[in-house]
């Protein structure tokens, strides 16, 4: 199932795309994910699909040629192999602030309730989640630190500038 | 100090709810211990020998005395009446119930402190030098940019599941009191162009089993920068440090394996595209000047720098004048002095301190030095600004209480890990050989003439301890289960930063603190006039003490 983020509500949502592995065949119709190598060397006919594409990318995968071609892609899968293997945060935030990617962005592999937070807050959008409690669960780890101290390209705002914008009269009942 | 507004505290009660659930959940079976082990980390909560131990975060040292007492408190409500002051600057408690932990918790937040980031691959507690924002030879306070990168790294979105932990440490005056250059980065403050001051950066320092001295990857940083830089030297670490050792994972080996040039050159790449993207990293003046208030100079009185009372004390108590050149240092304002409470008294566990001292201590911070207190690295406590003429009360105070060891950077100042006495890692235990040590070396006119000598003591190859830049260093090795103690010698983690030499064979259990005996004996034997023992081991190397060493080991 995939936890998806829809106008900042997040629901279990079914997944669209078809997995094909490198070595069979694109099928013609249907949304399709491929990996990122194959999307990089059959580009040209596979951004001449009508339907939708995504690639995945491995956790020790590297953005090389594929940021900057980033826009076309309706789907980025970035796969943690183990929750504690943290390359797939900095992805993510490169994707979405450096090379301005809009589309879905799928946290995949084994990933823990307790990181969703951060893994929003890095940019992605969906989650591809095993366990099932309950979607209320999710929504309750993805909310339940309200303040951000880092600025992540999420909208956010920082501490340090909710704090620059107080007026002065807020500023002492702040400290008070 | 800084002082906790709306927005801290908010996030540290939030994150004290989050974790009562996730103990919840592991109470109740949902959670498995495998599961709950990142979270329990990512709030500093390890599972030792015996028994959970919470590691809760003093930044930058600093502690007000209602924060001690707190921590006193916490101490005999959870724990068995006592806590133990770490190497970075933290406290530790080696007894508490898992149930109670998310009240512990609570507890802290309630003097705004936390566990956050104690443990875990994130970024620590970031350190500091005990003596910022009083010392003369400062060119700067760093307290608040330790401040500012303690918000920023906190619940860092990006960087909670780094390769390996991460430690920071800052330091604004000339001579290094924060070891910078053992460190992941090590952050000095420098004057640029323009006399313009901001950052000198090294990267790449660390002690365990892979010992490395940081390299110098900026030498000036502007102040405005500082966050965005941080980043980019993280971002570089998070993508590219290796995953597949828990030995080699360390942003050390990183910089080791493509040389700290090419480091710098990423970095840089880095830091430009962080640059060009967004300012949102410039931490906005306004807030900059708000966190600096909270670390104006303290209101000071004009006193002259000479104080009668104290004179007089001096020559009528030798005890007192004893402590007064061992414990005290300069204060940058005349009449004031900065004094260092050891929690080392001969055969103590060093860095223990009872509930019932804390307090004690509390109430003089309250009467002596503007409440507050700072925790220093090598686990004493300071007090940072004490009037000249109040300095024999406070040392008659501390006395009666067995808290005026003068032993300060002396002998019997070690540094010990916990050792196998409570840690799961450790292959020896190091309390005893350091209460040995300390029982060996109890003479104070001896200690004194032993002069400036740092003995640090690990209890296994992680280096807790810091063997490697003790002048003196003990690591703990266990051969075909039997526990031996390996030494080296002339490791410094001052300006002038050196790895310590392995002298030779390791010493059994009941041989090491004679061969200790016989370093120190050997040293006096061959010092000349005015040296500390570093200055005679950097003149005549390893060879006489090796010689000695042999020999009476033969005998």
């Amino acid at each position: 199932m995939i936890l998806r983020n829809i106008n900042n509500r997040f629901e279990f949502v079914e997944d669209n795309f078809e997995r094909i592995e490198d070595d069979a065949p694109v099928p013609a119709t249907g949304a399709v994910l491929v990996s990122a190598n194959r999307w990089l060397e059959e580009h040209d006919a596979l951004s001449g699909r009508a339907e939708p594409v995504g690639v995945w990318i491995e956790g020790d995968g590297d953005l090389e040629g594929l940021g900057e071609k980033c826009a076309q892609l309706e789907l980025v899968a970035l796969r943690f192999p183990v929750f504690k293997d943290g390359r797939a945060y900095s992805q993510a935030r490169l994707l979405r602030e450096r090379y301005g990617f809009k589309g879905e962005l799928r946290a995949t592999g084994n990933i823990l309730r307790d990181q969703l937070a951060f893994m929003e807050r890095c940019g992605f959008d969906a989650f591809e989640l095993d366990e099932r409690v309950g979607l209320e669960q999710f929504n309750k780890a993805l909310t339940e630190i309200s303040v951000c101290y880092q600025p992540t390209g999420d909208g956010r705002v920082p501490v340090y500038q909710l704090r620059a914008a107080r007026t002065p009269l807020e500023q002492t009942r702040a400290t008070a | 100090m800084y002082r906790y507004d709306e927005f801290d505290h908010k996030i540290v009660t939030e994150r004290v709810e989050q974790f009562r659930g996730q103990v919840a959940r592991r109470l109740s079976g949902e959670l498995s211990e495998d599961e709950f082990k990142p979270l329990r980390l990512m709030n500093g909560l390890y599972l030792q020998l015996h028994a959970y131990m919470l590691r809760v975060a003093v930044p930058y040292g600093t502690l007000s005395s209602k924060q001690l007492r707190q921590l006193a408190h916490i101490a005999r409500k959870y724990d068995k009446g006592y806590a133990h002051f770490t190497t970075r600057q933290n406290v530790q408690y080696n007894w508490p119930r898992l149930a109670d932990v998310p009240d512990i918790l609570k507890d802290l937040a309630d003097v705004e402190m936390h566990a956050l980031q104690t443990s875990g691959n994130c970024i620590r507690n970031i350190t500091t030098d005990p003596y910022a924002g009083v010392s003369a030879d400062e060119l700067e306070d760093p307290r608040p940019w330790a401040e500012i990168l303690r918000q920023w790294s906190s619940l860092h979105p990006e960087f909670s599941f780094l390769p390996r932990k991460f430690k920071i440490a800052i330091n604004g005056a000339k001579e290094d009191r924060a070891a910078i250059l053992f460190h992941d980065i090590g952050i000095g403050m420098a004057r640029g162009d323009n006399d313009e001051v901001g950052f000198r950066v090294y990267v790449g320092g660390g002690q365990g089993r892979t010992p490395m001295i940081a390299e110098c990857i900026r030498e000036f940083l502007p102040k405005a920068d500082l966050l965005a830089y941080m980043e980019a030297i993280l971002r570089v670490y998070n993508r590219f440090g290796r995953r597949d050792n828990l030995y080699k994972s360390r942003i050390k080996i990183l910089v080791h394996q493509i040389g700290a040039e090419d480091m710098a050159k990423q970095v840089e790449v880095e830091f430009a595209a962080i640059q060009k993207q967004s300012d949102s990293l410039k931490v906005p003046q306004k807030e900059v000047d708000r966190i600096l208030a909270y670390f104006a100079p303290k209101n000071y009185e004009s006193l002259g720098e000479f104080a009668p009372e104290t004179e007089e004390a001096r020559l009528a108590d030798e005890a007192f004048a004893r402590w007064l050149d061992v414990n005290t240092a300069d204060h940058k304002v005349p009449g004031y002095r900065i004094v260092n409470i050891s929690t080392k008294p001969i055969g103590g566990i060093p860095g223990d301190m009872s509930a019932d001292d804390m307090d004690a201590v509390a109430d003089l911070a309250d009467k002596f030095s503007f409440s507050e207190l700072r925790v220093t690295h090598k686990q004493n406590l300071t007090f940072t600004d004490v009037r000249r003429k109040d300095l024999h009360a406070l040392w008659k105070a501390l006395d009666e209480r067995g808290l005026a060891s003068a032993n300060i950077s002396l002998i019997t100042d070690q540094i010990a890990c916990p050792g196998l006495d409570y840690c799961n890692l450790a292959n020896t235990r190091s309390i005893p050989i350091a209460q040995e040590i300390s029982q060996r070396f109890e003479d104070a006119d001896l200690q004194r003439r032993i002069g400036r000598l740092h003995i640090n003591i690990s209890g296994c190859i992680n280096a807790c301890g810091h063997h490697h830049v003790g002048h003196i260093g003990i690591l703990g090795v266990d051969k075909k289960g039997v526990e031996y103690y390996q030494v080296g010698l002339g490791g410094s983690s001052d300006n002038n930063g050196s790895i310590g030499k392995i002298v030779g064979p390791a010493f059994a259990r009941n041989e090491i603190v004679d061969a200790i005996g016989t370093i120190v004996d050997t040293y006096l034997d061959q010092r000349v006039d005015g040296e500390e023992f570093l200055d005679t081991y950097r003149r005549i190397g390893l060879q006489p003490f090796k010689e000695t060493l042999y020999d009476t080991a033969q005998h």
